[in-house]
């Protein structure tokens, strides 16, 4: 009898410890992701016509919303626009610039450009401390007229130095992907 | 203070000689589970050098005894021997309960072995300390792989998860020190957070039969016991030091006991272990180091009516992981599988840079017993854990050393559980558990949280009984209820939200719209019920069998439920879903054991029926400004798992010994008509000992591990558009690596030291011929080839 008496008090405070339970009722804060690219913008200006922007937008990141891309005008042919890439992030208020981290740490980023069709050619702008290029300037010549692709592709800590990588070719570069973006165009 | 009772004591003996010396001394001697009468122990009184001996009643008597105060020790064959200080005034009964180890004894009849087992009729396997020593500078996940039908799930080689017959992470429950650890096992790159050093003895069991541990263990159960405590004035400890070559590190471990005769015991242990980049044949793997520090301290007072106990353990242990596994898009991944070598190659360093894991694992325990006479055994237990996950990815700017991970889980649980015992044929148990876990989600990672904040409670009854039917057969059946709950608070992404269809059956979950983000509640029930029943029987002293089928239910985990977001070494966006509900294993396993003097032979085999079967896999792509990334979902089918486990031990000759170990496995989809994905392809391990008590003790072992390719698998490849090279490539994420074959080879001497002391000296090759290979279960098998040859030289001291 005294035993089950002992068990009874053990049992009691026992649940007397899974009573105890907090109930804080504080709300998580949100995460506004900081190193988000949603937004890159590639304007394009030559000494004749109109500037022209080509916008890729993806507002939710990983979300499941496709992204919109848009190309503002169509291009000239045999004409060399000077480029520049703005990136940004806007899911915070105001938006974020991506462009001046990648200035900042421009020695572990390159820009690489590339086309389906071969109606346009590239060549970079600018260069980091190590005289390699970096691709945030660039010109593009257009040569006759046509439909083609300007895919570029944004590489964290390429090898700067492997083989072509400095020229633009982008198959030793390694590194890993931080932008894949593709604008069609047409060149009239 | 003894001393001076004790001088007290003869002080007042002599004070009693001048006394009339014609007082008797009688009583009976019990037995304390069934107050049965223990006939033939024998009493002893020192200071008079006197015997008696108890009769067939169990009643025992000393004449002409002086009052006063003697020592007397009561001994019996398989009994612990009792010191008892008994005052004698006249006349004096005394009624003595001694404790009469017949599960002891019997434990040692059944499984020729001195290590308990902890279930009666599962599946079980023990590891013992020499088992585990070998171990000592690695992982539990590679100790357990010593047992036939365990697996590894690895991440590289250092986060080694341990896979039971196909299953793995929530689906195996691991105890430390009668703790259930607690630590995100839901992450695959989530290995348990144990120091393999502070475990003298290693149960696996099988499935989930052992109910007390709890209800979901799927696949099995892993118990890892500390040193047991015996009654007597003793120091003594070891020390396990290895220095390898691969990895360019070593591994110190050590442990020290100091127990008392009354009951009072204390013991601490630590170790530590510090590896740089790790090398396969071919190439070093960049930033594959590992950093590990851990030591528990265990205290307490223990006799065979009641005792305490108290536990702390810290474990923190830096991972570094493969620089090439983290890769920024699907063209990345194509690139890695395609070049066969990794992508970032430098020379070694002892550096652990990101991408990273350092998490912190702490447990506090106290636990009392009491047993009551006639009764049984009563147990209390609470134990609070603390896990700190901190995963560090490449990151640019000022985030670069932000953790973008940083999760903080708490447990706090309470236990008890009470056995009777009284009759030592039939016992029963129950037992009530309940427990309270918080996790936090630090929000200042600037990543947006993978596993949400939440508060979960759980609630668990149990009641198991055994029956010894005879000498030969033996039953056991068991049932158990839980109750999970959720109430989580988490942020979707209110394009996914609206997605995955959450809208329209969870809206009522929604607290908070932000615009693009809203805050939601969601909070589930899962009522789970287990049972078990099982039975064994030994059909002569060689040849036994064992039956036994576990129904088992587990509630889907956090991940399962609520995962949403980029994997970045996987290159996978991973949706959990909220609809998941509980999978259901119907588990039914047959073992037949032969033992004699030269062979041991175990052979299992079992059927394991899984509704609702939760797992992962690809459903789509998706378009990000990195590119596409593949859609991993996590869903549920019916699953059928079926598997045999093989394991001989064969005495040659004096010196020679032969073992193996085989497993057979096959995973199935049921509702797709196809394999599961993961499943642990078959393999066989085969070694030849020889042993010479003569010369050191000395050993040598060759060991030939044979892995085959897993044939068996679903095809998740999909075809994917680069953009960069503007080309349409096939992502081969499904074939498995080749078949694979390992040479081992280890050898030691022990030199005694003292008495009480012995140095074992070891040295161990693995991987002998320095071959190149993966593994199918290993995550990082697209980037880089397994580990190459280690030389390993260990020093053991017991002291």
């Amino acid at each position: 009898m005294k035993n089950i008496k002992s068990i009874f008090v053990l049992t009691l405070v026992s649940l007397f410890f899974i009573s105890c339970s907090n109930d804080d009722d504080v709300n998580p804060v949100p995460v506004n992701e900081e190193e988000v690219i949603t937004t890159l913008i590639a304007t394009l200006n030559a000494t004749n016509g109109t500037p022209i922007t080509m916008e890729f937008r993806d507002l939710d990141g990983d979300g499941p919303d496709a992204p919109v891309i848009t190309v503002s005008s169509a291009l000239l042919a045999n004409t060399t626009y000077n480029g520049s890439l703005n990136l940004l992030n806007e899911t915070t208020d105001p938006a974020e610039s991506i462009r001046e981290e990648i200035e900042e740490e421009a020695n572990d980023h390159q820009f690489f450009f590339s086309n389906s069709s071969d109606l346009v050619t590239f060549a970079y702008g600018d260069e980091d401390g190590n005289d390699n290029p970096i691709g945030l300037l660039f010109s593009l010549t257009t040569t006759t007229v046509g439909n083609d692709t300007m895919t570029i592709t944004l590489r964290h800590e390429p090898n700067k130095e492997a083989e072509g990588v400095s020229g633009g070719d982008i198959t030793n570069a390694g590194g890993e992907t931080d932008i894949a973006v593709t604008f069609p165009f047409t060149i009239e | 203070m003894k001393f001076f009772v004790t001088i007290v004591a003869m002080c007042f003996s002599l004070l009693v000689v001048a006394q009339k010396c014609n007082s008797k001394l009688g009583g009976t001697i019990d037995d304390f589970h069934d107050g049965s009468k223990i006939v033939g122990a024998s009493l002893y009184i020192e200071s008079l050098n006197t015997y008696a001996v108890t009769n067939l009643d169990g009643d025992f008597q000393f004449i002409n005894l002086c009052d006063g105060i003697y020592n007397i020790t009561v001994s019996h064959i398989a009994c612990d021997t009792k010191f008892l200080q008994i005052e004698v005034k006249g006349n004096t009964t005394f009624n003595i309960n001694l404790e009469h180890h017949v599960e002891e004894l019997e434990e040692i009849r059944v499984k020729g072995s001195a290590v308990k087992t902890q279930a009666n009729t599962s599946q079980e396997t023990v590891l013992k300390s020499n088992d585990l020593e070998a171990f000592s500078s690695g992982s539990l996940g590679d100790a357990l792989k010593q047992v036939s039908g365990v697996s590894s799930l690895n991440t590289g080689n250092t986060i080694v998860k341990p896979v039971i017959n196909g299953l793995h992470s929530s689906r195996i429950i691991v105890m430390i020190n009668g703790v259930r650890l607690q630590d995100q096992d839901w992450g695959i790159e989530h290995a348990p957070n144990i120091d393999i050093n502070s475990a003298e003895s290693i149960s696996i069991i099988k499935g989930s039969g052992a109910l007390a541990f709890g209800g979901d263990a799927i696949g099995g159960v892993v118990i890892m016991n500390p040193q047991r405590i015996f009654l007597k004035d003793s120091l003594f400890g070891k020390t396990i030091t290895s220095a390898q070559t691969n990895g360019r590190g070593y591994s110190l471990s050590s442990k020290l006991t100091k127990t008392y005769t009354k009951g009072w015991y204390i013991s601490g242990q630590g170790t530590l272990k510090r590896y740089g980049d790790f090398e396969a044949p071919d190439y070093s793997l960049t930033n594959t180091g590992l950093d590990s520090k851990s030591f528990s301290i265990n205290a307490g007072y223990q006799t065979f009516e009641q005792g305490f106990n108290v536990f702390y353990s810290f474990l923190n242990n830096e991972i570094g992981i493969l620089r090439s596994s983290h890769i920024g898009n699907i063209g990345d991944l194509v690139t890695a599988i395609n070049n066969q070598q990794p992508q970032v190659v430098d020379g070694f360093s002892y550096d652990i840079n990101s991408p990273r894991q350092d998490v912190t694992h702490q447990v506090f325990k106290v636990e009392f017993y009491k047993r009551f006479k006639k009764f049984g055994r009563l147990d209390i237990q609470y134990d609070f854990q603390n896990n700190q996950r901190l995963e560090y990815d490449l990151r640019v700017g000022d985030d670069r050393n932000k953790p973008a991970l940083d999760l903080t889980l708490k447990t706090h649980s309470i236990k008890t559980n009470l056995k009777l015992d009284s009759n030592i044929g039939n016992t029963y148990e129950i037992g009530l558990s309940a427990n309270y876990q918080n996790n936090f989600a630090n929000p200042n990672t600037g990543v947006r949280r993978l596993i949400p904040d939440y508060d979960k409670y759980d609630f668990g009854i149990y009641a198991i009984s055994d029956f010894k039917i005879n000498d030969k057969l033996r039953i056991d059946f068991g049932v158990r209820y839980d109750l999970n709950r959720y109430d989580a608070k988490k942020f979707y992404q209110t394009s996914r939200w609206q997605e995955q269809g959450y809208d329209i059956d969870f809206n009522n979950f929604v607290i908070e719209d932000l615009g693009t983000q809203l805050l939601t509640n969601p909070k589930f029930d899962y009522h789970n019920f287990s049972a078990s029943a099982g039975t064994t029987y030994d059909i002569n002293e060689h040849h036994a069998l064992l039956f036994n089928y576990s129904l088992s239910n587990r509630a889907p985990n956090p991940s399962e439920l609520f995962s949403d977001g980029l994997h970045h070494s996987a290159a996978r966006i991973e949706l959990g879903d909220l609809r998941i509900n509980q999978e259901t294993s119907n588990r039914f396993a047959f073992s037949y054991l032969f033992s004699s003097k030269k062979m041991r032979f175990n052979f299992e085999a079992f059927y394991n029926h899984v509704n609702d079967f939760i797992y992962v896999e690809p459903t789509g792509t998706q378009q990000t400004i990195r590119g596409a990334f593949p859609v991993w979902s996590y869903k549920q089918t019916n699953a059928s798992l079926v598997g045999l486990d093989v394991s001989v031990d064969y005495v040659i000759s004096n010196h020679w010994s032969f073992r193996n170990r085989s497993s057979l496995l096959k995973g199935y989809d049921l509702d797709l008509n196809r394999p599961l994905i993961d499943m642990p392809s078959n393999n066989t391990m085969n070694s030849l000992k020889y042993n010479n008590e003569q010369w050191l003790n000395f050993n040598a072992e060759l060991q030939s591990e044979l892995v085959f390719r897993q044939n068996e698998f679903p095809d998740n490849n999909f075809e994917a558009f680069i953009p960069t090279t503007n080309q349409t490539v096939l992502v081969d994420i499904s074939t498995p690596p080749p078949t694979y074959h390992l040479l081992h080879f280890n050898s030691d001497v022990t030199f005694g030291l003292s008495d009480q002391a012995d140095l074992n000296v070891g040295i161990s090759i693995q991987n002998l011929l320095n071959v190149s290979y993966r593994n199918y279960l290993n995550r990082l098998r697209y980037f880089a080839d397994d580990l190459g040859r280690n030389i390993m030289l260990q020093l053991k001291i017991n002291y």
